[in-house]
């Protein structure tokens, strides 16, 4: 049978040429097709003699079947080839930057705001709203501020007619909860405050955060407590604190609280003054008057009350140097405050 | 305040060091910052004596003296101060002396004349400001000494930051009793001789309003030295306290206000007439201050008027002809007790701040008046000599305030405090602070001694306590509470959430002042008022917002000018509005947008962003709380926008907010280059949500219609696509509006909207005559409607 043998050399390298799938597919009619090579040698067979035959029959067909392999090979090779050609022809840069809108960003005071709101809420306090425009029972007189108190001075206020005034703390939102007289209670009341005060280290216009709670039997214990809970948490450190006695009207006994310096963990530096200390709120236990003033009995209930500057803990949380900033908007600074 | 240690120490002397004594008084409510040298830096200054004067023969301004400066050789030093004298005792810089700022004193030559050494003003050796002539020193200064050792400059101010209930605590006396209180050290008061009269005159006195001057006590002393200069060892107490000396008189009353607390004036008693009256100033009153300014002086001011009118504001400054002259030789000392009720605010209402007034509005301690009367008699004779009359005092004690009395329940005290002190420790601290504490049996009764007007209730004396045995004996406990779930609404936005909306497309959050400059309030078409500010910090912040606009565009401005081409803003915050004579407040979420739709990037042709990009932004907003169907957006005027892109943001009667282009007629107002996008929403409104409700949905296939209409130009968008929801009802699932044209095969004045209609049904499969039918219906409403034509 050296036709066959030769015939499938021929096969063979007629298989190897073909380029891609559809001159395979021509190879393969032109042996398998019903006028094919191997197809027409199969036809052939009739003409052979009884015995010659079988044998005949059986070598053909392992031709065939060899031929039939091959071409299988063949064609995962020629499809592998062709989807490799067809993925790198797809091939893109993913360098490229991705396209569509960028994302903006939160003010540095709102982040450390919603900071502040999250770390209370999680300890069951309850967020208060109040207006900006105030009248001077609510921001002075209900706080135990009474006309002419050298205390006003401490807060250079803003006037409007008839009596009102911009806000100068965040505690006239304690009057107008306590007032409602849901006891006990717990909550946060952030806010925008004014002061008419500008310089380097003071801006007419920046925020606070009161805290108040109201309970019986609440003594400076939780208070000192609630603090220190709140420093560690909000710089996420333990932090050394030292209350120092100090005055305001709402609060007795009154304290302004010190943490240990966040830059230089206490050792002096030029953030904290070379103290090793950094004032980061007032605080007290909520006076007999104000309870007297708002109905309650102060016999029954005590509380204490906290407030701080939000600019002053963003700024030592995020490192400004300048209060400023927070109001000249500069996309250059704002942009510093995105998560990357 | 700033004191003296070493006068402290006179009267209290713990065993703590300066930096410990400044800690203790911090720690107990004394806010005391670090305590500084008093001397500045210097070397080989001596006491010297001027013993002959001459001329210089080639300088008109210079002399050269003779001094004495305890050495073998007389020293011939040129000089120029203007003061110099023979017989002067002045500092003397010998050669070889270092002075404060690196000036080494050399022998030298002064236009010819040879000089050795320098005598020295106060400026030169870093002691004061006052470089108008040489510091002239005390007669009676040791010729040769040190300066350092004669001025007794081993020593350190103590700089006091008091809150405004401690007024007791403004002298040296004050601070020493809260040493005393703190450290347990033993306060030795010096004893002071009351000063017998050597004269009888005496000069009256009056009080027409007892209730702002309870006590008025005087002195007349006749016969001043009026060369008698203020001695070193006081003049530097002053110094030390960083008042400057002015004549014996004036620094002898503000020693003694710095050593006991009570202010005192001394009048030239020359220019009093008939007698001393306290009185509130009549209408229309006037007086000259001692800087000059003439005042009208309000009813409700105190003053000390003589027969002829007023020659002082009662405890806070006197009038310019009340005070003692370099050739004063009469004086009436007054030593007051004015309430603080009847000075508070006075001082801050013409603009002062003084030493006198900063004491009486805090309160001074009313049985001071006499003994601070003979200290500075005392102190008086002894600089200036003359005679002293006897005191005349005029008072109604029962105006007197009283001391508190008050009661300390044990109980209280430990559940304030948080702690249980021994009984001996509290009644040993109200002793050292003045209380004369008596044991009760629920705890202690105590009264307040005279100096102190800060205490009223128990409250006072718990503080008291907490303050001296430090805060932070007080222990941490957390405060133990119910476990309770807080109600959270599902029909609110929470705050961050709405804004993560704005930051995630692509706005960055500001803080904008809520107040403008009158120039930049945009009419927003409100009507009502303009809430402004009695007392504004400048013009340029003097009236409330009544948009968040003025401020965004400020900020575009800035960052425009600072190369941003691109820039996306969103504040939330409150605006102001007069209505009724009533100031209301809203607050609002408004933003600006300036520049290209897309950050400049490979792939997308850069193109300005427009109305269309804000109003997605809006939508998406909208549709956090479920508002993007609710909310229309009608073209409306608005004075600040451009009249042909500008949209009234409604949901159903309620105007939820406004979304346009600047008007151009406004762009020139803000310094800015283009118009931006503008829109501010109401945010109570866009914060309210509604609570998902599950609805069956169809399962069978929908199928989708095209078509193309030409219409009027101005035929809107939303009315094609209500009348095409109208007429196919129910079947029609979505509408949207993908093409819009102009131009060619379009007439002028017309354009094409291509409409695509997804169509369902919601119990079976629709059939192409159900959709030949729906869309026959529609297209002959949008021909009747709106003279449509379909497009091929």
């Amino acid at each position: 049978m050296r036709d066959l043998n030769e015939l499938l050399d021929q096969a063979r390298k007629e298989l190897d040429e073909a380029a891609d799938l559809a001159a395979l597919d021509e190879v393969r009619v032109g042996y398998l097709g019903k006028k094919g090579t191997l197809t027409g040698l199969l036809k052939q067979l009739g003409s052979l003699s009884a015995e010659e035959r079988p044998k005949a029959g059986a070598e053909i067909n392992r031709a065939k079947q060899q031929f039939s392999e091959w071409l299988a090979e063949r064609k995962t090779d020629l499809g592998r080839a062709a989807m490799n050609a067809r993925l790198e022809s797809e091939s893109i840069d993913v360098t490229l930057p991705g396209r569509g809108q960028h994302p903006g960003g939160l003010h540095p005071v709102t982040q450390t705001l919603h900071r502040i709101i999250e770390l209370f809420r999680s300890a069951g306090f309850d967020v208060a709203d109040g207006p900006e425009v105030e009248d001077e029972f609510h921001n002075f007189e209900a706080l135990n501020i009474p006309a002419h108190h050298p205390a006003r001075a401490m807060q250079d206020t803003f006037y409007l007619p008839d009596g009102k005034v911009l806000r100068t703390h965040t505690s006239p939102m304690q009057i107008r909860t306590l007032m409602r007289g849901e006891l006990p209670l717990r909550l946060i009341a952030p806010g925008r405050v004014y002061r008419r005060d500008s310089d380097l280290t003071h801006t007419p216009m920046f925020h606070q955060v009161e805290i108040l709670v109201v309970d019986r039997h609440v003594s400076m214990a939780h208070l000192k407590h609630i603090l220190s809970d709140f420093l560690n948490r909000f710089f996420e450190r333990e932090l050394k604190i030292r209350l120092r006695p100090s005055y305001f009207p709402f609060t007795e006994p009154s304290a302004e609280v010190d943490v240990e310096c966040v830059n230089c963990s206490g050792t002096g530096c030029a953030v904290c003054k070379r103290t090793g200390w950094l004032e980061v709120l007032g605080c007290g236990m909520v006076h007999p008057n104000v309870f007297r003033n708002v109905g309650i009995d102060p016999d029954e209930y005590s509380g204490y009350a906290a407030g701080m500057g939000i600019e002053r803990l963003a700024m030592l949380r995020y490192g400004v140097n300048d209060l400023r900033l927070f109001f000249e908007n500069d996309l250059r600074f704002l942009e510093q405050f995105h998560a990357d | 305040m700033r004191i003296s240690e070493s006068w402290l120490r006179e009267w209290v002397n713990p065993a703590l060091d300066a930096a410990q004594l400044a800690e203790a008084l911090t720690l107990a409510g004394l806010e005391c910052g670090a305590p500084e040298p008093v001397g500045a830096e210097f070397s080989d200054v001596v006491v010297g004596e001027v013993t002959a004067l001459r001329a210089h023969p080639d300088a008109d301004k210079l002399r050269i003296a003779e001094v004495d400066a305890g050495r073998k050789e007389r020293l011939t030093i040129v000089c120029g101060a203007p003061n110099v004298r023979v017989g002067m005792k002045v500092p003397v810089a010998l050669v070889g002396a270092k002075l404060p700022g690196g000036v080494k004193i050399r022998a030298a030559k002064l236009r010819g004349q040879p000089s050795a050494g320098m005598l020295c003003s106060a400026r030169e050796l870093d002691l004061n400001a006052d470089a108008s002539g040489l510091m002239e020193l005390s007669a009676d200064a040791p010729v040769g000494v040190v300066l350092q050792e004669y001025l007794q400059l081993d020593d350190r101010v103590l700089e006091l930051e008091l809150t405004p209930n401690r007024g007791d605590c403004l002298s040296i006396r004050g601070v020493a009793r809260e040493v005393g209180a703190i450290t347990g050290a033993q306060v030795s008061e010096p004893e002071f001789q009351d000063v017998p009269a050597t004269g009888d005159s005496v000069f009256p006195i009056e009080i027409n309003d007892f209730d702002g001057c309870p006590r008025y006590a005087g002195r007349v002393i006749r016969g001043i030295d009026p060369k008698a200069t203020t001695p070193t060892w006081l003049a530097e107490r002053l110094r030390r306290a960083s008042l400057r000396p002015i004549h014996p008189v004036v620094d002898v009353t503000n020693y003694v206000m710095l050593e006991l607390g009570q202010p005192m004036h001394g009048f030239d008693l020359a220019d009093l007439n008939g007698g001393i009256v306290v009185r509130r100033a009549e209408k229309g009153e006037k007086l000259v201050l001692l800087d000059g300014r003439e005042v009208t002086l309000d009813p409700d001011v105190l003053v000390i008027a003589d027969h002829v009118g007023p020659k002082a504001m009662a405890g806070i400054m006197g009038g310019e002809h009340s005070g003692v002259q370099p050739g004063t030789r009469d004086v009436f000392f007054e030593s007051a007790f004015f309430t603080p009720f009847a000075v508070a605010g006075r001082a801050r209402r013409y603009g002062l701040h003084t030493d006198a007034s900063h004491r009486y509005e805090r309160g001074v301690d009313p049985e001071l008046s006499r003994a601070a009367l003979e200290r500075a008699t005392s102190l008086l004779l002894e600089i200036a000599g003359g005679e002293a009359g006897p005191v005349t005092v005029a008072e109604r004690r029962t105006a007197l305030p009283k001391p508190a009395t008050v009661s300390l329940r044990r109980g209280r005290l430990d559940r304030v405090l948080a702690i249980t002190l021994p009984d001996e420790e509290v009644g040993g601290i109200l002793d050292r602070l003045g209380f004369a504490p008596k044991k009760t049996a629920e705890g202690w009764s105590a009264t307040a001694p005279s100096a102190r007007f800060d205490i009223e209730g128990e409250h006072d004396l718990i503080e008291e306590i907490g303050r001296i045995v430090g805060f932070d004996r007080v222990p941490v406990e957390p405060l133990p509470a119910a476990v309770v779930l807080k109600p959270v609404s599902e029909r609110t936005l929470s705050d961050p959430r709405i804004r993560a909306a704005m930051v995630d497309r692509g706005y960055q959050e500001v803080v904008t002042y809520s107040f403008i400059e009158p120039s930049l309030e945009i009419d927003m078409g409100l009507g009502g008022g303009v809430a402004v500010l009695s007392n504004p910090l400048s013009t340029d912040m003097s009236q409330l917002r009544r948009s968040l606009w003025p401020g965004l565009l400020q900020t575009l401005r800035y960052n425009a000018n600072h190369q941003q081409d691109r820039v996306r803003l969103f504040e939330i915050g409150v605006k102001f509005f007069l209505q009724a004579d009533e100031i209301k407040e809203e607050k609002t979420l408004s933003g600006v947008l300036d520049g290209s739709r897309w950050p400049e990037q490979w792939g997308a042709a850069p193109q300005p962003g427009d109305f269309f990009d804000a109003k997605a932004d809006l939508e998406a907003l909208l549709a956090l709380g479920g508002h993007a169907e609710s909310c229309i957006f009608e073209a409306e005027v608005h004075p600040a926008l451009h009249p042909g892109r500008s949209a009234r943001i409604r949901r159903g009667e309620t105007i939820v907010g406004w979304l346009g282009e600047l008007h151009p007629a406004l762009v020139g107002k803000f310094g800015l280059e283009r118009a931006p996008l503008l829109f501010e929403l109401d945010y109570v409104l866009i914060s309210e949500s509604t609570l998902p409700e599950y609805k069956e949905f169809s399962r069978f296939p929908s199928v989708r219609r095209d078509i193309a209409i030409v219409v009027d130009d101005d035929v809107p968008a939303r009315a094609v696509q209500e009348a095409v929801a109208t007429e196919a009802g129910e079947l029609l699932r979505e509408l949207r509006i993908f093409d819009i044209y102009r131009g060619r095969g379009v007439d002028s004045g017309r354009k094409s909207i291509a409409l695509g209609l997804i169509l369902q049904e919601t119990s079976r499969t629709l059939t192409d005559n159900d959709l030949e039918k729906v869309m026959g219906r529609v297209l002959l409403r949008l021909q009747r409607d709106f003279n449509a034509v379909l497009r091929d």
